[in-house]
């Protein structure tokens, strides 16, 4: 009966009517993995106004796209879009589903594996073919990124999993790829939501959300006082970065809880990560140990946010960063 | 209203260390602790009731070892009213899928609930993925990153969902699964009364045998993953150490290097 589900697919995320990136790392994923199987990789796309875009998914990678072009899928709902795409999975049976681990694939994602009754694993950092059994392999970190697990779904179909951000990059475009657009149709129940979004409240914040963030430069207790990040905020804008912080930071109110970063605030993979006067607790290295290059400042010479920074600097932060300031503006 | 709250009892991780040699996390000895995500969880359960008045009751729920009756316990001390633990030896090896299908359970057993709370993860699985898929086997409106319950009444409930960017309103029939997120409030410490009342208070304890899922779809046997390999990667790196007391200009010019390097500026 697996032998029925062929064909990898990515979920497509749209973030104010347009595609987010986020989208094309997936097909970068969905690409190995669907030329390792020998078979077509799809991206599914949702929304409203949507089908335009299309060629975007084939040009960064997918065979084939998949759109629901509905009104009633203008904004994220959980109901309307699991609905919606358990439709369309039992539809056309792919043996592999993945998704974003962002707000709305950390949502959309958990209800739909409910619904099909399948295996779901959150957060990997890390996908591959075990081409012996056909299977997926999934490796995601838990307990703070101290271990790291391998899972694999073997008798039920899709395969599905959430990957983080950042992960991997998207294949460069290629504006000579081909391949089909097949609008796709859901019966009203499915396409209904029993939500109704009032507002969207955006936040007024330097730079890019955290986890799209190519640089953060994140504070802790070594800023001293809320008011010095304000040297963060002008040194993010300087290196085109966001800010983040450290759970004790975001304890002082120094910072909001959406900059926290660690165990119990994002898990980051940003390609530099500053860490200001941050010493490094267990729970902080979880959410940040990943990015592609880690600088930290910080006094303490045996503070152990050094055991993952490729740059330490041993040295008071609210001295380093304005001469830093000021040699980045001269 | 009737409220239900999830939880989890997780291992301590505050005052979890690394060990220097192997780089792994020491769990020896380490306590266990009632999630800290889910204290959350459980203070906007007891704001919830002290803002809707009399004939609100708060229940919780969680699924573990007998022991994880201390943190069941521990929410009550924060003024939950009553508990449920859902301990058997064939939940054991439970993915989230199997976990869900057995809260679940407990939860019609308990009588169902208007409002399902519970915190956006826990710290030691850190998947997300067992609140929603109990709304969903429940049929319940999920709205999941909940960052502040506006209004809850006569059958709807407005909500604030902290995305990527920002926050959304949203408003959405009842009963709803909520799974929400540290800035939603402050956790209370519980008071003497509250721990003495935790104490006194009896936990039912119900097994496999008390809900009717069939023992194929219970804990390892019904569990669609399948873990199968743990690794405990080394998370350090061997950088340069630069000492600004020596030149402030020195370990500057380092960083810009690093950030020229990596094509930042």
């Amino acid at each position: 009966m697996n032998e029925e589900y062929r064909g990898v697919w990515t979920l497509s995320e749209v973030r104010e009517g347009r595609i987010h990136p986020v989208s094309y790392e997936l097909l970068a994923w969905g690409r190995d993995l669907a030329d390792t199987l020998g078979v077509p990789l799809s991206a599914v796309l949702l929304g409203s106004g949507v089908t335009e875009q299309a060629p975007e998914l084939i040009v960064h990678g997918a065979d084939q796209v998949y759109v629901v072009d509905d009104p009633n899928l203008a904004h994220f709902k959980a109901d309307s879009f699991s609905k919606t795409l358990a439709e369309l999975v039992n539809r056309h049976r792919p043996e592999i589903f993945i998704a974003s681990a962002t707000s709305s694939g950390r949502t959309v994602m958990p209800v739909l594996y409910a619904d099909l009754e399948t295996g779901l694993t959150a957060d990997c950092t890390e996908l591959g073919i075990d081409t012996k059994e056909r299977l997926l392999l999934q490796t995601r970190p838990a307990i703070g990124g101290n271990v790291m697990a391998d899972i694999k779904t073997p008798l039920r179909r899709p395969q599905m999993c959430t990957v983080r951000p950042r992960s991997k990059k998207p294949l460069p475009p290629d504006r000579s790829r081909t391949g089909r657009i097949i609008a796709e149709k859901a019966v009203p129940g499915s396409l209904s939501s029993v939500m109704k979004l009032l507002e969207f409240l955006p936040e007024k914040n330097v730079g890019a959300p955290l986890q799209d963030a190519e640089v953060i430069v994140a504070g802790g207790k070594g800023m001293k006082k809320g008011a010095n990040f304000a040297l963060l905020e002008e040194l993010a804008g300087l290196l085109g970065g966001s800010v983040g912080a450290s759970r004790t930071a975001v304890d002082l109110n120094w910072a909001p809880y959406s900059s926290q970063v660690g165990l119990s605030g994002k898990s980051v993979t940003p390609k530099l990560y500053i860490a200001c006067g941050i010493s490094g607790a267990v729970q902080h290295l979880a959410g940040m140990s990943a990015a592609d290059t880690v600088i930290a400042v910080n006094t303490d010479p045996e503070a152990p946010i050094f055991r993952v920074a490729d740059l330490a600097i041993v040295g008071d932060v609210l001295e380093v960063i304005p001469a830093l300031i000021g040699r980045l503006k001269s | 209203m009737r409220i239900g709250v999830l939880v989890k009892q997780v291992p301590a991780t505050e005052n979890v260390r690394i060990d220097e040699e192997t780089g792994t996390m020491v769990r020896e000895g380490v306590e266990a602790e009632l999630n800290p995500l889910d204290l959350h969880a459980v203070e906007e359960a007891v704001r919830l009731k002290d803002r809707l008045g009399e004939g609100t009751e708060i229940t919780v729920i969680s699924m573990g070892p007998p022991q994880a009756q201390k943190a069941v316990r521990a929410a009550i001390a924060m003024g939950c009213d009553r508990g449920l633990l859902l301990s058997d030896r064939r939940f054991a090896g439970s993915d989230t899928l199997a976990t869900a299908r057995t809260l679940a359970a407990g939860v019609q057993k308990a009588g169902g609930f208007d409002l399902l709370l519970s915190g956006e993860r826990a710290t030691d699985g850190e998947t997300g993925q067992v609140g929603p898929a109990v709304g969903q086997i429940l049929g319940l409106s999920v709205l999941t990153f909940v960052s502040a319950v506006e209004s809850a009444a006569k059958g709807s409930l407005v909500v604030r969902r902290a995305v990527e960017g920002g926050h959304e309103r949203v408003e959405a029939p009842l009963p709803a699964m909520l799974s929400v997120v540290k800035e939603i409030n402050t956790p209370r410490l519980c008071t003497l009364g509250g721990k003495i009342r935790a104490k006194k208070t009896e936990i039912p304890v119900l097994g496999a045998d008390d809900l009717p899922i069939p023992p194929e779809l219970l804990g390892l046997p019904g569990s669609p993953t399948k873990v199968v390999k743990v690794s405990y990667p080394q998370i350090t790196r061997s950088g340069k150490k630069v000492a600004a007391a020596d030149s402030l200009n020195g370990a500057v010019e380092e960083i810009l290097s690093v950030l020229r390097g990596r094509g930042i500026v």
